[in-house]
C-alpha cells in the first residue's frame, strides 16, 4: 500500500498538473498516499453518487459570550455535491455567515462531523481546496490589481509565469483587462469585488465559499454581478457557496437554496431551484420564479426570522 | 500692455498678492519676521544693563542710541541678535576648511556621523523588540514593562555609566555616542512598530489562512506592508531623538569634536554666540534629516499606490 504512486502524482492527474511546484500542495507523498487513500476507495461508487463536495452532519457552535452561551449552529446537517450552487439565506445571527466560516475552517464546530472534499476542513484549508468571497473585497490597497491576483498565488509558490499567465486569465474572466497597473482605490466597489473573486478562483480551487459579496453594493451592479457570477459557475464548473439576504437574489443564483432561522442558528428548510444554467434576469418574473421565492418567504417567517 | 507681469507698478501690488508663489509663502514669512522682531527686542532688554554697566565702568557717555548699538554687537551678550549668530555661523561654516577645528562643518559631520549610526541601530533594534513583543504575548508582557523603564531613567544620568563601561570594553569615540542615541531612539520605533504589525484588520489575516500562510509569508505580504506608515510616523520622531542623544553623548565625554562639545566649549568660555550658532547648526541638520525621513516616505508612498 506504502508503495503504491499515488493517482494524484500521475500527469494525467488534472489537480496536479495545475499546481506546479504549489508549496504544501503535496507536503510530502506519504501525506498525499494518506490523503488519497479514502478518495481511491470511493471511487468506484462516484458514478452512482456524485462526490460530496461539503459533508456536514450534526455539527453545533456554542459560542461562550459575557451574556452567556449562543448557538450559531445547533444540530446542523447538510449534503452539498460537486458543482452545486448553494444559498444560504436568513437574517443575521441564523449562523449563515457561521456556516460558511466552519467549512473554510476559520471557526471549529462544537460538535458534530465535517467533511470537505472528503477531508477535515483543516485538511482542506491547508491544501487551499476553497477559494473565500468576503462582504469586503479587502483587496491589499498597497498592491496594483494584478499584484492583489498574484498575492494567492505568491504564497502558493507559483512561478512567475504561471502567475502572470493566471493573473491575465482571471482577470480577463471578471472582465477587468486593462486595469492591471491600477490601484484598488482607483476601482469602483463592484470591480473591486470582481477583483476579490478573480482573486479567489485564481488558484483553481474546487470550492468557492462567498460570503454575502455583493451586500454592500447597489441593485444594478448587483444584478450585473448575479448575471456575471452566473456565467462564471457555468464555465468553471465550481461549487459555489452563497450567503445572502436577499431573497431574489438567492432564487435566480442558486440550484438549492438553504434557509436558515436564528436562536439557536439552524437549518428550516431546503429548496431545490431548478432554473437553466443560461438563465438571464428575466426569469424573475415567470411565475415559477415567484413561487419559489415565495416559498423561501414563508420558510423565513416559519422560523420566526422576523420576531425581533 | 495687458500682461499682468509683477513688474506694473500700476497693478503691481494686487497681482503680487494673488501671486500663487506669494499666497503661499506670505504667512509663513511674517511669522518669521515677526519672530525675528520679537528676538531683537527681547536682546536689546535683556543685554541692556550688560552694555550699560560696561560704558560706565569705562566713564565714557553714551547716548541711547549708541547703547542700543552696543545691545546688539556685545561680544559676550547675555542673549546674542540675530545678525550677530548668523555672521557667526556663516563666519564658522564657510570662514574655515571643513576639517579645521574650528569649523562647524567638522563638527557636524562628526555628530551627524553618530546620529546616523546610532538611527540605525536604534531603527533595528526597535523594529526587533515590536517583531517579537507581536508575536509572542510571553515576550510583550515580559519586555514591555523594561522598555518602558528604560525611557523613564534620565539619558544625562546614564550617558556616564555608558561611556564608561564601554571605554572599560576598549570602545572609544562614535560608538558609545551612538549607542547612547540608539537607547534614545528605540522606544518610539518599538511603540509604532507594534501598532502598524497589528494593524491588518481581521478580514485580511482570515484571507492569509484561507489560503494557508505560513506565519513568515503573513508577516512579509500583510503585516509589514501595512506598517509601513506607522514606521515613517515613528522614523521623523527617532530620527531628532538620535540626534540629540547624539549632542547629549559628546557631553559627559569631554569629547573634542561634535556639535555637542561646541556647545560644552562655549558654555565653559560664555562665547554665547558660539553655542547659538552651534544650536543653529543642529537645528538645521535636525530638518535636514527629518526631510530625508519625509522624502523617502513619499517615495515609498508613491510605489505603494498613495493617492498623490
Amino acid at each position: 500500500m506504502a508503495l503504491q504512486v499515488p493517482k494524484s502524482l500521475k500527469p494525467d492527474n488534472p489537480r496536479v498538473t495545475l499546481r506546479p511546484g504549489g508549496r504544501g500542495s503535496f507536503v510530502a507523498p506519504i501525506e498525499a498516499v494518506r490523503m488519497n487513500g479514502p478518495a481511491d476507495v470511493t471511487a468506484e461508487s462516484v458514478a452512482l453518487t456524485p462526490r460530496l463536495a461539503v459533508d456536514v452532519r450534526n455539527v453545533s457552535l456554542t459560542f461562550e459570550t459575557a451574556d452567556g452561551k449562543v448557538d450559531a449552529l445547533s444540530n446542523v446537517s447538510l449534503q452539498i455535491a460537486d458543482g452545486e450552487f448553494v444559498s444560504f439565506i436568513g437574517p443575521s445571527g441564523c449562523g449563515k455567515t457561521t456556516m460558511l466560516r466552519v467549512i473554510a475552517d476559520l471557526q471549529q464546530p462544537t460538535a458534530g462531523t465535517l467533511l470537505v472534499n472528503g477531508m477535515s476542513a483543516e485538511q482542506a484549508r491547508l491544501e487551499r481546496r476553497y477559494g473565500y468571497v468576503f462582504q469586503a473585497p479587502a483587496l491589499f490597497p498597497w498592491r496594483t490589481i494584478e499584484k492583489n491576483l498574484k498575492l494567492p498565488l505568491e504564497i502558493m509558490g507559483f512561478s512567475d509565469s504561471e502567475q502572470q499567465q493566471r493573473s491575465a486569465r482571471y482577470l480577463a474572466l471578471v472582465n477587468l483587462t486593462g486595469f492591471e497597473r491600477k490601484f484598488p482605490w482607483q476601482l469602483s466597489g463592484g470591480m473591486q469585488q470582481r477583483v476579490s473573486i478573480a482573486r479567489a478562483l485564481s488558484f483553481d480551487p474546487e470550492l468557492l465559499l462567498m460570503d454575502e459579496p455583493f451586500g454592500a453594493l447597489d441593485e444594478i451592479v448587483r444584478d450585473h454581478l448575479n448575471e456575471q457570477l452566473l456565467q462564471l459557475w457555468d464555465k468553471t464548473g465550481k461549487t459555489v457557496l452563497f450567503v445572502t439576504h436577499s431573497i431574489p437574489e438567492a432564487v435566480f443564483l442558486s440550484s438549492r437554496i438553504v434557509v436558515m432561522s436564528p436562536r439557536p442558528g439552524r437549518i428550516i428548510d431546503i429548496i431545490d431551484c431548478n432554473f437553466p444554467r443560461d438563465r438571464t434576469l428575466e426569469i424573475r418574473e415567470t411565475p415559477e420564479f415567484l413561487k419559489i421565492a415565495q416559498r423561501v418567504r414563508v420558510g423565513l417567517r416559519a422560523g420566526h426570522s422576523y420576531d425581533e | 500692455m495687458t500682461s499682468d507681469t509683477l513688474a506694473l507698478p500700476a497693478s503691481g501690488i494686487g497681482t503680487l498678492r494673488r501671486h500663487p508663489l506669494v499666497a503661499g509663502y506670505a504667512p509663513i514669512v511674517t511669522i518669521v519676521l515677526a519672530l525675528i522682531a520679537i528676538w531683537y527686542v527681547a536682546a536689546v532688554l535683556m543685554n541692556l544693563s550688560l552694555v550699560r554697566d560696561a560704558f560706565e565702568r569705562e566713564e565714557t557717555p553714551y547716548t541711547l542710541s549708541e547703547l542700543i548699538a552696543g545691545t546688539m554687537s556685545a561680544e559676550r551678550p547675555l542673549l546674542p541678535a540675530p545678525h550677530q549668530v548668523i555672521a557667526a555661523f556663516v563666519d564658522s561654516v564657510f570662514g574655515y576648511a571643513p576639517t579645521a577645528p574650528r569649523s562647524l562643518v567638522y563638527h557636524s559631520t562628526v555628530t551627524l556621523s553618530a546620529t546616523l549610526l546610532g538611527f540605525a541601530l536604534g531603527a533595528l533594534f526597535g523594529i526587533g523588540l515590536a517583531l517579537m513583543i507581536v508575536h509572542s504575548r510571553v515576550l510583550e508582557k515580559s519586555l514591555l514593562p523594561w522598555i518602558i523603564c528604560s525611557q523613564m531613567v534620565p539619558i544625562l544620568a546614564l550617558a556616564p555609566i555608558f561611556i564608561v563601561v564601554l571605554g572599560a570594553m576598549g570602545l572609544q569615540g562614535l560608538l558609545p555616542k551612538s549607542i547612547i542615541s540608539a537607547y534614545l531612539c528605540f522606544f518610539p520605533i518599538t511603540i509604532g512598530m507594534v501598532k502598524g504589525f497589528t494593524a491588518p484588520d481581521a478580514m485580511q489575516l482570515d484571507l492569509m489562512r484561507t489560503w494557508s500562510a505560513t506565519p513568515r509569508q503573513v508577516l512579509a505580504k500583510l503585516r509589514w506592508p501595512s506598517a509601513v506608515p506607522y514606521l515613517f510616523a515613528s522614523l521623523k520622531v527617532a530620527i531628532t531623538i538620535s540626534l540629540i542623544g547624539a549632542i547629549v553623548a559628546e557631553l559627559p565625554t569631554g569629547a573634542e569634536a561634535g556639535i555637542g562639545a561646541r556647545l560644552l566649549a562655549g558654555s565653559y568660555y560664555g562665547q554665547t554666540i558660539q553655542i547659538w550658532a552651534a544650536l543653529l547648526a543642529s537645528a538645521i541638520l535636525a530638518s535636514g534629516l527629518i526631510g530625508l525621513v519625509d522624502l523617502t516616505e513619499r517615495v515609498v508612498g508613491l510605489r505603494m499606490g498613495a493617492r498623490s
